[in-house]
């Protein structure tokens, strides 16, 4: 199992959603981060005066899946998630060891 | 404001020297009588121009603070507005709005009389005859009240507020009355020199500007200035303080002509058109300039377009108007955002950018601009007298303001410390703060 994060422009998170049911996956976490890249924040001007905001609003969405079916969700994401501008984000992909549904007591492949 | 009277003691002479040709003087029955209607604008004009400082321009600055100076920053224009009316029922309006009785003296002061003994509920103001004189003390003590709290703009997130008060008291009675008198009070300005201010760009806005500079020079520059984030911490607020400050300006402006006349339509008109050019105007130098157009540049252009259209407001017809708000909006904008910069001071909240230089460049357009269609007393503009009223207005303000400042540093001191300004002055000086 692979567990999928990735940090996306707020304004994407439905299209990124939609592509991820679309790609089967069927579940998901999804949170409001501040933070930053190579975008490096942003830029507030008031009457001339320049502020650099160092965090900018985010959205984090977290996913595990079937090993093989990693490559075809982060294929989704990429996809649904680019503007081609800087700050469109990043994904990262991460072993998971083991997974329970905490109803059934189902584990591995079969909680997700 | 002192036009009107110009005018109207102009059109009471021409009127009594009428009469006096079939009749002879017969002064008493001549005087103008009350008039309801000027009477009910008069009196809707006071609560539009009180409007203007609370709660107009307190949230106009309090929006642009940092949240932990919000509390203070609105209870500063509260306070200035208790404590110059107390000021203006004990000696302002009297040596403001009635002739002393030494002439040389006149050019300068006015009555000395304590308490408002001698006006009653039948009593006028000869620059006000057909209202009555507890009106006519209401309506000037708001204009007494908006500007220094205008200053507060400049010393903003740093004074003391014992400082605030002693600077205010001393800056109302020897700054505001002298100004006031000297342009609109019978005084050297107004009556000897010809200057035009319908309704305050000198002893308003020239004033409270150049008093902010001083203010913001003799405090020095907040504590992280340049290095720290300073952004507004509410727009939303500025917003709704500049519209309330743009509708009570009515009030300012139209009410100026002390009259329910075409003379205050006029004003009405001008000043609806020049805030609106103005607003646009430093709008799109913003955009132009800075890539995006924000709603603190479209606000500040309007406040900037107020400002310059206040001198003018009763004699330029609605094209100088547009003229007046244009080059407001793009002048202020060009104060507020380069000439701080360039000369390296930290007037927080545009004082003397917005109102210094939007009354300076609206008293010297009324010198170009003024159309005698609109107002006769308009035929006598010159820019070389409108430039000597702002010349006078510019020094004794700079000089009186900087006494008063000294006094100021050394008797309460005039900034908090740097601990209660990093805590904020809501906490420190008023041990409240705003919670969500």
């Amino acid at each position: 199992m692979k567990l999928i994060i990735a940090v996306v422009k707020p304004f994407k998170l439905d299209e990124v959603r939609e592509a991820l049911v679309a790609a089967g996956v069927e579940g998901l976490t999804v949170s409001e981060v501040k933070g930053y890249g190579r975008q490096k924040g942003q830029t507030e001007i008031y009457r001339g005066a320049e502020y650099q905001v160092n965090f900018v609003p985010k959205v984090k969405l977290e996913a595990v899946v079937d090993d093989g079916a990693a490559a075809k969700a982060v294929e989704a994401i990429k996809a649904a998630a680019a503007t081609g501008k800087i700050g469109d984000g990043k994904i990262f992909v991460l072993n998971v060891e083991d997974a329970v549904r905490i109803r059934t007591g189902e584990t591995g492949s079969a909680a997700l | 404001m002192k036009t009107f009277n110009i005018k109207r003691l102009a059109s009471f002479a021409l009127a009594t020297l009428g009469a006096a040709m079939f009749a002879v003087p017969a002064f008493a029955a001549d005087a103008p009588k009350i008039d309801s209607g000027d009477t009910a604008w008069l009196l809707t004009s006071t609560a539009l121009v009180l409007l203007m400082t609370i709660p107009g321009l307190a949230l106009f600055y309090g929006g642009m603070v940092r949240k932990k100076n919000v509390i203070a920053t609105v209870a500063q224009s509260f306070v200035i507005t208790c404590l110059v009316t107390i000021i203006w029922m004990v000696i302002g309006y009297s040596a403001s709005f009635t002739p002393n009785a030494d002439a040389g003296l006149n050019q300068f002061v006015g009555d000395i009389t304590f308490f408002m003994t001698k006006v009653n509920v039948t009593s006028t103001n000869s620059l006000a005859a057909t209202i009555p004189e507890y009106v006519f003390v209401m309506f000037q003590m708001t204009f007494a009240i908006i500007t220094p709290a205008l200053i507060a703009g400049a010393f903003a997130e740093r004074m003391k507020f014992s400082a605030l008060i002693l600077f205010m008291i001393l800056w109302a009675l020897f700054v505001y009355i002298p100004i006031a008198h000297m342009v609109w009070g019978g005084g050297i300005l107004g009556a000897k020199i010809g200057v035009l201010d319908f309704a305050g760009g000198t002893v308003v806005h020239i004033n409270a500007g150049v008093a902010g500079l001083m203010c913001a020079l003799f405090l020095g520059k907040r504590k992280g200035y340049g290095t720290e984030n300073m952004a507004p911490s509410n727009l939303v607020y500025t917003m709704i303080g500049a519209s309330l400050l743009w509708v009570g300006w009515f009030g300012f402006n139209a009410g100026s002509a002390v009259a329910s006349n075409a003379l205050a339509g006029a004003a009405m008109m001008n000043t609806q058109v020049a805030t609106a050019a103005a607003a646009l105007a430093w709008m799109v130098v913003e955009w132009v300039e800075r890539k995006k157009p924000g709603m603190l540049g479209l606000a500040s252009g309007a406040v900037a377009g107020l400002v310059a259209i206040t001198p003018a407001a009763g004699f330029v017809n609605p094209q100088g108007a547009l003229i007046i708000g244009i080059v407001a909006g793009a002048g202020c904008y060009a104060a507020a955002v380069w000439l701080k910069k360039i000369f390296k001071y930290d007037d927080s909240l545009d004082a003397f950018g917005v109102h210094g230089i939007g009354g300076i460049i609206g008293a010297l357009l009324t010198g170009v601009l003024a159309d005698k269609a609109i107002n006769s007393l308009g035929e006598g503009a010159s820019l070389l007298k409108q430039a000597e009223g702002v010349g006078a207005t510019i020094v004794y303000t700079a000089v009186v303001t900087s006494i008063i400042l000294l006094i100021c540093k050394f008797t309460t001191g005039l900034r908090v410390s740097e601990e209660a300004e990093v805590e904020g002055l809501d906490q420190a000086l008023h041990g409240e703060a705003l919670h969500e």
